[in-house]
């Protein structure tokens, strides 16, 4: 195996400067774009007051660190997010199981769980401003509807194409429905599992955001419309970027555990 | 004295929303203990229904099915199911695998896993315990699949085409292998074959069905006379050839006027 020939090391070679290239050629692009905002903004070809710039939006963050408010407001809306996508994974599991589980039921529920998830989320967040008050709790609803009715959807039409023959299996060695579910469709429906987690962490901090606009005080969602509200455009770039990264981070840290998770299996 | 296992009379068709399949028509045999039969008969006839009636999975539209003289139905009767492909659960390890019948039964007494670990060395895979399925040929695959099966103890071993997914040389051992294992636990078996070299090799008496509706066309004792049987040895028995046509004429009967008989000892060579 360490015998690997001239050519294989070319290739190699290529492929890790080919990739070396393109992070780089991202960073540049990064850079470029913060460095053509500065620059217009200095130079007064747009207005900083209405379009900021890099240095402004540093400075706010370096102001709002000193004062302690921005950890607050990242703090309150992250918190949301986790809680609710907590909310999405266990009831999004314990319904598309419940539903695999009554066939019947789930025939009857269908049409209903689809109109549901087409419905634009958005729609309900006043209404829920209004039954639930405007604290966390609604905020955490607002992120738990978005993303809940795709994760069973989901779920369960991944359920339903588990092999049957891998079902059949179990049956022949004695085992009920139950052990069917336990053995079989929620070991086999990892993978599904995890990527649709991995979608609705975004969905989930959508749907917080959604809900801080209209019925809270605190986050940074609260921040955009506040800041937008007293343009103080400095605030609504700073949350935007700082979402950006929030967005990411959960992205990346689901994709992490995916991996780990998915590890062992693809030998 | 009843046999292990006899089916009365049985009928059964499928309903589906496209109108009624009739499978089976008034099928009757039985199986003593210790006996291996198999099953021949054109593709799509009614063989895998005929078992899944046996094991409990279908009931019988008419007819009973009985055990020991008893109608106790397919899932108390303790009855092996080998289905057509391994089904080994790639996210298990070979061992996980293996247990999984005892762990759905919530039999895991350290008796019956200590039999595992023993079936587990005779049969070549000890060393590949900790491996995942994916790590295996499709001949171990199969007999880890087996292991599986026998663990439960079955008094019965229904086997669906066990070794149609696999090519011919691995075909020939794997069938060779798994046919010296069930003489050697001396389990009455019940296979399902398309390969009349198999049937024929392998099983003590030999079914053959006819077209769908399946209704029973004849039952062949084999006889080959051989001081210690296996089904590789089979194969080279005097009698192999003459079982061999005799089951292939069976089969084609109904087609005699579409094929020639003459292609008979043709095919029966390159066997
Ligand atoms: N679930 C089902 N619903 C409707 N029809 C079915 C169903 N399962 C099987 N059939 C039909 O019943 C007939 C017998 O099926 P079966 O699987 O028992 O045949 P087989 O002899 O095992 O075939 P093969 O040689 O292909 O394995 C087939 O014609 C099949 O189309
Ligand atoms: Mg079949």
């Amino acid at each position: 195996m360490s015998q690997t020939s001239n050519a294989q090391t070319l290739f190699l070679q290529r492929q890790k400067r080919s990739k070396i290239l393109i992070q780089a050629a991202r960073i540049l692009l990064l850079l470029a774009f913060l460095f053509l905002w500065q620059i217009s903004a200095d130079w007064g070809w747009i207005d900083s007051f209405i379009f900021s710039s890099p240095r402004k939006i540093m400075q706010t963050f370096y102001e709002m660190c000193c004062d302690q408010s921005l950890f607050t407001h990242i703090g309150v809306t992250l918190l949301e997010t986790l809680v609710s996508f907590f909310f999405v994974v266990v009831l999004g599991l314990l319904a598309a199981v419940f539903l695999w589980s009554f066939p019947r039921v789930s025939k009857v529920l269908e049409p209903y769980l689809v109109v549901l998830n087409s419905l634009p989320k958005s729609a309900l967040a006043p209404l829920l401003i209004v039954w639930l008050g405007a604290n966390m709790k609604t905020i955490i609803v607002a992120g738990l509807s978005v993303a809940i009715f795709g994760s069973i959807l989901n779920l369960y039409t991944g359920f339903l194409e588990v092999d049957p023959e891998k079902l059949k299996l179990i049956y022949t060695l004695g085992g009920a429905r139950r052990e069917a579910l336990f053995r079989v469709v929620l070991p086999s429906s990892l993978p599904l599992i995890l990527s649709v987690m991995k979608v609705n962490i975004g969905l989930c901090l959508v749907g917080v955001i959604i809900g801080e606009f209209i019925g809270a005080r605190q986050g940074l969602g609260y921040l955009i419309i506040y800041g937008s509200q007293v343009f103080k455009l400095d605030w609504v770039l700073l949350s935007i970027v700082l979402l950006c990264l929030i967005a990411m981070l959960l992205y990346s840290t689901l994709r992490l555990i995916e991996r780990r998770c998915l590890r062992r299996r693809s030998l | 004295m009843h046999p292990l296992l006899e089916l009365k009379d049985v009928c059964f068709s499928y309903h589906t929303p496209q109108g009624e399949t009739v499978a089976l028509s008034h099928i009757s045999f039985s199986v003593a203990q210790g006996e291996f039969l198999a099953i021949v008969g054109p593709s799509g006839c009614g063989k895998s229904t005929i078992l899944n009636l046996i094991c409990g999975l279908l009931s019988p539209e008419k007819g009973e099915i009985l055990f020991h003289g008893e109608a106790s139905g397919g899932r108390t009767a303790n009855i092996g199911y080998m289905l057509q492909k391994d089904h080994l659960l790639e996210w298990r390890t070979i061992w996980q695998n293996v247990i999984l019948g005892l762990q759905i039964q919530r039999l895991l007494a350290p008796d019956r896993l200590q039999l595992v670990r023993e079936m587990l060395k005779t049969y070549g895979l000890e060393k590949f315990r900790d491996a995942y399925p994916s790590q295996l040929s499709g001949g171990m695959r199969q007999r880890a699949a087996l292991i599986r099966t026998l663990a439960l103890q079955p008094d019965l071993l229904l086997l669906d085409e066990p070794f149609s997914a696999l090519d011919y040389q691995t075909r020939l051992n794997v069938g060779d292998d798994i046919g010296k294992i069930i003489r050697r636990e001396s389990k009455t078996a019940v296979l399902v074959t398309h390969d009349i070299s198999e049937a024929v090799s392998m099983a003590d008496k030999v079914l053959i069905l006819t077209r769908r509706p399946a209704t029973v066309k004849s039952l062949i004792p084999i006889q080959l006379g051989l001081t210690e049987p296996s089904p590789l040895a089979a194969r080279n028995a005097a009698e192999f050839k003459m079982y061999f046509n005799l089951i292939w004429k069976e089969l084609n009967d109904h087609v005699s006027d579409v094929e020639r008989p003459d292609a008979v000892p043709a095919a029966a060579k390159t066997q």
